[in-house]
C-alpha cells in the first residue's frame, strides 16, 4: 500500500538528530511495550508480515507523529482485536470484561532466551529454479496496490542490475493477507542513483533493495 | 476509558511528559492489564525480554564479528560467504538476525544501511535499534542524500568515495564491516573489538581511530 511508511525520497521530515550515549529504553513504558509486543507475537496468531502491514495501515498522521513503539502498540492493538483475544471495550476500560480466544503458546519466562535465539526463520523451499541471475538487467514492477507490498515506491518501475540471488523467502504480499507464505526467490537489485532520482542525483550513490521475483522482469 | 485511564490522561499537572506521551503510557498499561487478567503474558516473561537487550544482545555482538573479521582472513571470508553461520560461530543467533548479511567497507566503497518501510536492524549483532534509525528522517533521506544524512552524524566522505546504501526490504539483515584502522596491527581482537562503534556497523560511523580509543 502506498501508506505514510513508505518514506524513501521524501523530504521536509527534519533532521536526523542522533542522541549521543542514547539509552535503549527512554522511559519505562518502552520497556513494556516491547515484551508486551514480543509476548503476543508468541501466540503464533499472526505473521510478522501481517504485523507490518497493520502498522502501515495507521493514519497517516497519527504514523508519522508516533514513536515507533507507540506505531507497535497501536499495531498491537489491532492485531489482538483482529483475532479476538482482546475487544476495544476491553481495552478502553483498562479490564478484561471475558475471557476471549486462547493462544496456541503463551510466552512464560523460562521459555524467551530459547524463542529469542531461534527467531523466525523465514526461508522456504521453492521448487523452480531462479529465472534471473546475477547481472541480469531488470525492470522493477509498476504498481500501486492497496495491501501489503515490500517494493517501495522510489523503486517501481526502475531499470537495475540483479547483484545477488539470496535465495528463496515467504512472499510477504500474500502472507500479510491470510494467503499463504507462497515463497519465491528473493534478488539484491542495485539501481544507479540517477535511474532512480533523475535530474540532480548523486552520481557516486547506488541504491540496493532486496525484491521478490514477481517485482522483476527482464529488459 | 476507565476513569483511572481518562483521570491519568487528564492529569495536566501529573506528569511532566505531554498529553501525547501521556495516551500511549495508558494504551500500553491497559494492554498490560488486559493482558495480565485474561493470562495471555507473563510478567516475568517481558522483564526477560528487557533484560536480555539490555544486557545481553547489543552491539559488543556485531564488534566481536568485526573484530575477528579484521584478524582472521579466513573468518572474514566465511562472513562474506555465510554471515549467518560465521556469525553463529560466536553464538550469536536467532530474532532479526536469522539471515544475516555482511558487507565490507572497502578504499573506494562506503555501505549504509536503512529500512526505509519499517524499522528493519540485525538484532541479533547490533540490539535493539536506536530512535533515529527507526525515525521518518532518517528513512526519508538515507537513500536520497545519503551525504547529507552522513554530515549530520559528523562524517564527511571524500567526493571520489562510492556509497552504497542497503535497503533492508526483504528478510536480510546487513552489518557493516567498517575498515580496520590504520596502526592496528599489533591490537587483540578484544582491542580491536573496542573500536567498532553500533554507527560503524549502521555506517553513519567510521571505526574508530586508535589514538580514539576509549
Amino acid at each position: 500500500m502506498n501508506g505514510p511508511h513508505d518514506l524513501g525520497g521524501q523530504h521536509g521530515l527534519g533532521p536526523i538528530a542522533p542522541e549521543k550515549d542514547e539509552p535503549y529504553f527512554h522511559a519505562e513504558w518502552e520497556k513494556r511495550a516491547l515484551g508486551i509486543t514480543l509476548s503476543c507475537g508468541a501466540f503464533g496468531a499472526w505473521t510478522i508480515d501481517e504485523s507490518r502491514h497493520a502498522r502501515e495501515s495507521l493514519p497517516p498522521a497519527t504514523y508519522l507523529a508516533a514513536s515507533y513503539y507507540e506505531i507497535w502498540t497501536r499495531a498491537l492493538e489491532t492485531l489482538l482485536t483482529r483475532h479476538g483475544f482482546v475487544t476495544q471495550a476491553e481495552l478502553d476500560d483498562g479490564h478484561m470484561h471475558e475471557k476471549g480466544r486462547e493462544p496456541k503458546r503463551v510466552l512464560k519466562a523460562d521459555m524467551v532466551a530459547g524463542v529469542l535465539a531461534r527467531g523466525g526463520p523465514c526461508d522456504r523451499p521453492v521448487a523452480t529454479p531462479p529465472r534471473f541471475g546475477v547481472g541480469d538487467r531488470v525492470r522493477t514492477k509498476n504498481f500501486h496496490p492497496e495491501t501489503h507490498t515490500r517494493l517501495p515506491r522510489y523503486a517501481r518501475a526502475k531499470v537495475g542490475v540483479v547483484e545477488a540471488v539470496q535465495g528463496n523467502f515467504v512472499f510477504p504480499d500474500d502472507n500479510a493477507h491470510g494467503k499463504g507464505e507462497n515463497p519465491q526467490w528473493v534478488y539484491t537489485v542495485v539501481f544507479d542513483a540517477g535511474e532512480i532520482w533523475g535530474e540532480g542525483a548523486d552520481q557516486s550513490l547506488t541504491v540496493s533493495i532486496d525484491a521478490w521475483e514477481s517485482y522483476l522482469e527482464h529488459v | 476509558m476507565s476513569e483511572h485511564h481518562r483521570g491519568h490522561d487528564d492529569d495536566h499537572g501529573h506528569h511532566h511528559h505531554d498529553n501525547h506521551f501521556n495516551d500511549v503510557e495508558a494504551r500500553v498499561k491497559a494492554l498490560e492489564t488486559v493482558l495480565s487478567e485474561k493470562g495471555l503474558i507473563d510478567l516475568a516473561a517481558i522483564d526477560a525480554i528487557v533484560d536480555t537487550y539490555e544486557t545481553k544482545v547489543g552491539p559488543r555482538n556485531g564488534a566481536r564479528v568485526v573484530a575477528r573479521a579484521w584478524s582472521n582472513a579466513d573468518f572474514a571470508d566465511w562472513l562474506r560467504r555465510d554471515a549467518t553461520a560465521a556469525i553463529a560461530s560466536l553464538g550469536f543467533t536467532g530474532r532479526q538476525g536469522e539471515h544475516m548479511r555482511a558487507v565490507f567497507n572497502t578504499p573506494d566503497t562506503h555501505n549504509l544501511i536503512v529500512c526505509t518501510l519499517c524499522s528493519c536492524y540485525p538484532w541479533a549483532v547490533l540490539g535493539l535499534p536506536p530512535v533515529w534509525y527507526k525515525a521518518p528522517p532518517y528513512r526519508s533521506r538515507a537513500v536520497i542524500d545519503p551525504r547529507g544524512v552522513l554530515a549530520e552524524f559528523g562524517l564527511e566522505l571524500p567526493v571520489d568515495k562510492k556509497i552504497r546504501v542497503w535497503d533492508s526490504t526483504a528478510e536480510l539483515r546487513y552489518l557493516v564491516v567498517p575498515e580496520r584502522p590504520d596502526g592496528t596491527e599489533d591490537f587483540s581482537e578484544e582491542a580491536l573489538a573496542d573500536l567498532v562503534t553500533r554507527d560503524s556497523m549502521i555506517g553513519t560511523g567510521l571505526a574508530l581511530s586508535r589514538q580514539a580509543k576509549p
